[in-house]
């Protein structure tokens, strides 16, 4: 049994243990799903129609009579792949780079956030669209784009974070060391850092999620007949009032998951005595 | 002050001249250029050749970013490849539509939200304020769509109050497009609503307990005017320039709501330009929420300066 500190804190929260218990259960379940599902999800049954709950078809089927359970169960993994490695690459680049200019300053630090600013005006959205009309929607190709574009207010954050320890004994000690740059970044100030970056990571997740939903709701996110919730949500629709359940199964889904980082992101924020109330940019 | 706010304007302009050329570099990078973008399949011969030096293709990039950033400056956007006709008149009307819907938005959901986080922060952890901010974290974590979706199949399929889907004319009078439009506000503000007033809350909450109200409560002010005449000025100051960002993060929301509502805005619109490949029409849309981006922030940021007391001269504040 893990007994971390943080980890013991987030347990405490009656919200974080749900909160928690959400995003496991959505992580565990995507990478069994394949191995758990009653159907193939591309499999169409005889009854090629929309049809409510039965005892062969928990969930029902869609309007093209392929199995909703199925389809919702696999339908989060493209969106988890993409969105937790999207969020360690933003956390990463972001954080590394705002240190960095925290602790260097002059020029260097007003370069990097000058052109920071620029960044956060260009309409992300479009830029998202437009790179995955040109460049297909691979994994890889979101993963660096959402990666680069939730990156850039990670900067910021971490930056103003770093300023806060700069003008302390310890850096100033290691400075007159004459320790490195990066030696300094890692070792001094990251481990002082952290619980900042901890929290932020968890919302940009839950942003990057909203993200990557919207955009395959767009119709941008995967390829037919790849089954993901946006995509799903976007196709049942319009048949809501006839068939509900392909339609609310996804939602539920997506819900579940955003709602379940959200909290522990609120519960990881309390826990460390940080306050969650920045607007969300970018 | 009046040097500051020069400044500001200045640095605005100067962001606006940077994000041009980012803009103008992203699509000139992608793989292909505008007309064979578009073209796609029918890209060969006569008719990519004309398609190229129609919209001034064949010249180099830098003579182009040059035109079009002159047109720019004079009000031309340049030509729509998919639509063949000017771009001012592509976007105009759309552009009108969308600024109604946010306006709309914003003037039912700013004032409520302002009212929802004072009654959260003086009854903070009682029942009341849970539900509400509880409500507040629902809305915001839900994507649009999902919202957007429900409240059609509630509002206008089961109850059949309010149109679900809008179905106008681009250039509708606007008289018709307020008959259309209640199912996208209502959308827009749920989310709106949500994230201004969690900033209210928390800034209320800090205001309440300082040293000033306490002050205003031993002065015995009643406590309407304690909360309205002292404690809210003061806490609304450090509000605006979230709200400015928070209205400017919500026009990516705009997008997924008018897909969602079949909405003649810029936001559906770009969506279509990207899936037509219509590159022009695209950088033109990019610059456009760019340019709303750093209004709403030069904007924020003069009355943030013309609000704090600080930097007011003797002869009262300055305009």
């Amino acid at each position: 049994m893990i007994r971390h500190p943080l980890l013991m804190a987030l347990l405490r929260s009656p919200s974080g243990r749900i909160g928690l218990g959400l995003v496991l259960f959505h992580c565990g379940l995507a990478l069994i799903a394949p191995l758990i599902v009653p159907y193939d999800f591309n499999a169409q049954s005889e009854v090629l129609d929309a049809m409510g709950p039965s005892l062969q078809h928990w969930a029902g089927l869609d309007t093209l009579g392929r199995d909703v359970l199925t389809r919702t169960f696999l339908g989060g993994r493209q969106a988890l792949l993409v969105t937790v490695f999207g969020t360690i690459m933003a956390i990463t680049w972001g954080s590394f780079l705002g240190m960095v200019a925290g602790l260097k300053g002059g020029r260097l630090d007003e370069l990097i956030m000058r052109t920071v600013d620029t960044f956060l005006a260009i309409p992300f959205m479009i830029f998202l669209l437009l790179i995955i009309a040109s460049f297909g929607n691979e994994p890889l190709v979101m993963i660096l784009t959402l990666g680069f574009f939730y990156g850039i207010g990670v900067v910021r954050l971490a930056r103003a974070a770093t300023l806060d320890e700069v003008v302390k004994d310890y850096v100033q000690s290691a400075r007159a060391r004459g320790e490195s740059t990066l030696s300094i970044v890692l070792k001094e100030i990251l481990p002082n850092v952290r619980d900042v970056l901890l929290v932020e990571s968890a919302m940009r997740w839950s942003w990057m999620l909203l993200a990557f939903s919207a955009l395959s709701f767009l119709g941008f996110g995967v390829t037919p007949p790849t089954p993901d919730w946006g995509l799903m949500i976007a196709n049942a629709r319009i048949y809501m009032p006839l068939a509900p359940w392909p339609v609310l199964a996804p939602m539920i889904a997506l819900s579940s998951l955003i709602i379940g980082i959200n909290l522990v992101a609120d519960a990881l924020a309390k826990a460390l005595g940080l306050d969650r109330t920045q607007a969300r940019t970018l | 002050m009046l040097r500051l706010i020069a400044f500001r304007c200045l640095f605005a302009f100067a962001t606006l001249w940077v994000v041009s050329l980012v803009v103008f570099l992203a699509v000139e990078l992608l793989p292909g250029d505008a007309c064979e973008a578009f073209l796609g399949q029918m890209a060969q011969g006569q008719r990519l050749e004309n398609c190229r030096v129609e919209h001034r293709l064949n010249e180099s990039a830098h003579v182009r970013y040059l035109a079009w950033a002159e047109g720019l400056a004079q009000g031309d956007l340049g030509n729509s490849i998919k639509r063949s006709k000017p771009l001012e008149n592509v976007i105009g009307p759309r552009f009108r539509n969308t600024l109604i819907l946010g306006l709309t938005a914003a003037a039912l959901g700013i004032p409520l939200a302002i009212f929802l986080g004072v009654l959260a922060a003086l009854w903070r952890d009682k029942r009341a304020d849970l539900l509400i901010s509880s409500a507040a974290i629902f809305f915001m974590t839900i994507p649009e769509f999902i919202t957007g979706t429900l409240l059609i199949s509630f509002f206008s399929v089961y109850l059949g109050w309010l149109p679900g889907i809008v179905i106008m004319r681009v250039d509708a009078p606007i008289s018709e497009v307020f008959t259309q439009i209640g199912l996208p506000v209502l959308t827009l503000m749920l989310v709106m609503v949500a994230h201004i007033m969690r900033m209210v809350r928390t800034s209320m909450i800090d205001v309440l307990a300082s040293d000033f109200v306490m002050m205003s409560e031993l002065k015995g002010l009643s406590r309407t005017r304690q909360v309205l005449r002292h404690a809210l000025p003061n806490a609304l100051l450090p509000a605006i320039n979230l709200i400015a960002l928070n209205i400017a993060w919500l026009m990516g929301g705009v997008l997924v709501v008018e897909v969602v509502f079949n909405y003649p805005g810029i936001g559906r619109l770009s969506v279509n330009a990207i899936a037509d490949r219509d590159f022009p029409l695209v950088q033109a849309l990019a610059l456009l929420m760019a340019s709303i981006y750093v209004g709403l922030n030069l904007m924020a940021d003069i009355a943030t300066l013309l609000l704090n007391p600080k930097l007011r001269t003797r002869q009262g504040a300055p305009l």
